[in-house]
């Protein structure tokens, strides 16, 4: 007998993720950085203290340069080997936290309170305890990493198994769904556009983690931080420069790469997050 | 929770699937939502019920449901096999049609190919075939209502519960649902109870009307309607439809004064 309503599928447009409106913007601000750029190192410096801030095209010819080249890319693999365990285990955890504390209301008021102070706590003056306790290498870096990048993993990932909607939670409970069924079928979904928030977040702090450890142990095998540690003390400006810019490039690849993902994950159902 | 059986129960055809006894409710800030209500769902029989706002209709429904268990008084529902419909469609945002009306049937573990044919089914009779793969954003609000319908249909309700279930949708998806819903009552044969707040739509669909009055909500009125199952569309526009739609609207806003 009847059809359904005409026009109710409303289609699904995503703006035009790679038209020139969407690349022309940042573009021409990269444009007015490297023009502000070039004119501070050539024009507003004085040429004795060019060093302060070399051109552009000096910094990148850095990579290229056998004396620092090499040495960046295996800083940039360290601090990315660190940086990564760090975030995954710091999903893992927050996840499984936040997951725990959802349990029940007093579980959430015993545990909330660490999960506050850990973004509270100056991690910078538990640096040197870390190195201390765990030596200077691979492992203490990791948990540096990790102590920086857990928060917005806990925090968000409640947020997000809070956000499920009193209707479902009784639509499951209607059919007798237990706990477990309720978590992988309602609640976890439900809370993975707030997971992805927190991973972007975490991420972004995850390489900030591992360049701080680094700084700080300066022993073990060298990451970005030691190496730009480095060049600053030997006043080598170009691959300074050229560090500080790989580890920025890392972080932003890392973020889009979440960003990225998240599109892949659950863009279909909930949009850009 | 056993899972539910394929066969129909033997029962009598016109067994009581809901019953209430003097139920009262009150919530825990101390508002009594109902009070002394005494209902009874017969199968074959689609009972409405329509109140004022806030008079306790949705906490009816939650009551029959098991969401809330009365105060005081009894409750006996008398199947396994009951379907809800709530005003909200409460569909899954990242299942498709397909996905979201065989939720109920996976949550009771049913085996995958009976939830597919099930799930097959139910979407044919809302008429939503051609439209598994879509997910609920690119629906419009009666379709949603329709999956949300399909969802419940998967589990061979013998009693179903509605609650305003088209309240938020334009009058002609409404009209239009109204009869989707009449076809599915007489083709599947379940017993409704269906919360509204529009007269005619109570008057429409039901075999009998229920009456409630402002809060405390109390059952102030019952309307037999006398007309045969499948109903006639045209119905609608005759001066004995008005007649009763008249005689409801009265009890209503008599109640709402008591
Ligand atoms: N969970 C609750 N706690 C306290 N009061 C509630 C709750 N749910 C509903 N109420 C109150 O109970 C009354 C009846 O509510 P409801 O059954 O939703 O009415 P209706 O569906 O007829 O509009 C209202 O006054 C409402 O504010
Ligand atoms: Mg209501």
């Amino acid at each position: 007998m009847s059809a359904p309503e005409p026009n109710a599928a409303a289609s699904l447009r995503l703006p035009m993720r790679f038209g020139v409106k969407y690349w022309a913007p940042p573009l021409a601000v990269a444009v007015l950085i490297i023009g502000l750029w070039y004119f501070v190192s050539y024009i507003f410096l004085d040429p004795s203290r060019s060093y302060l801030l070399p051109p552009p095209h000096e910094v990148l010819a850095a990579y290229w340069d056998p004396a620092f080249g090499p040495d960046m890319f295996v800083a940039l693999w360290n601090t990315a080997r660190v940086a990564l365990t760090g975030l995954l285990i710091a999903i893992a955890l927050g996840v499984s936290w936040a997951i725990t504390m959802n349990q029940a209301t007093w579980v959430e008021r015993s545990l909330y309170p660490y999960a506050v102070i850990l973004q509270t706590i100056p991690i910078l003056a538990l640096v040197p305890l870390i190195g201390f306790w765990f030596g200077f290498d691979f492992t203490a870096r990791v948990i540096v990493t990790i102590l920086i990048a857990l928060f917005p993993m806990v925090s968000n990932t409640l947020f997000g198994l809070k956000s499920v909607e009193k209707g479902h939670m009784e639509l499951f409970a209607l059919q007798h769904a237990g706990a477990w069924v309720m978590l992988r079928k309602l609640q976890l979904p439900a809370a993975l556009p707030a997971m992805f928030t927190g991973m972007r977040i975490s991420a972004g702090l995850a390489v900030v983690g591992a360049i701080v450890g680094d700084f700080f142990f300066q022993r073990g095998t060298p990451g970005v931080g030691a190496l730009i540690a480095k060049f600053q003390a030997r006043l080598n400006a170009e691959p300074l420069f050229a560090s500080i810019l790989l580890a920025s490039v890392f972080g932003i690849v890392v973020f889009w790469f979440f960003g990225w993902l998240a599109k892949r994950v659950i863009g279909r159902w909930h949009g850009p997050i | 929770m056993p899972k539910p059986s394929t066969v129909t129960p033997e029962v009598e055809p016109h067994a009581a699937l809901l019953d209430f006894k003097g139920v009262q409710l009150t919530y825990p800030g101390g508002t009594v939502a109902l009070s002394g209500v005494d209902l009874t769902v017969r199968r074959g029989e689609f009972v409405s019920v329509v109140g004022p706002s806030g008079c306790g209709k949705s906490t009816l429904l939650r009551i029959a449901s098991g969401l809330e268990t009365a105060t005081e008084g009894e409750m006996k529902v008398a199947t396994d096999h009951v379907g809800y419909v709530f005003q909200d469609a409460t569909l899954l945002p990242w299942r498709d049609v397909q996905g979201n009306v065989e939720l109920l049937a996976e949550l009771r573990e049913h085996g995958k190919a009976d939830r597919k044919a099930a799930a097959k089914e139910a979407i044919d009779l809302v008429n939503l075939t051609g439209f598994e793969k879509h997910l609920p954003r690119q629906l419009s609000g009666g379709m949603r209502m329709r999956v949300s319908l399909a969802r419940s249909l998967t589990m061979d309700p013998e009693l179903f519960l509605f609650d305003e279930p088209f309240g938020a949708l334009d009058e002609i998806t409404r009209e239009y649902l109204n009869d989707e819903l009449l076809r599915l009552f007489v083709e599947k044969n379940f017993a409704g109870l269906f919360i509204t707040h529009s007269v005619s739509e109570a008057v429409y669909l039901s075999t009998k009307v229920v009456v409630m009055s402002g809060r405390p909500g109390r059952i102030v009125g019952e309307f037999d309607v006398p007309w045969p199952m499948p109903r006639d569309p045209e119905i609608r526009y005759t001066a004995e439809y008005a007649a009763l739609v008249g005689e409801v609207s009265h009890a209503l806003r008599e109640g709402i004064d008591a």
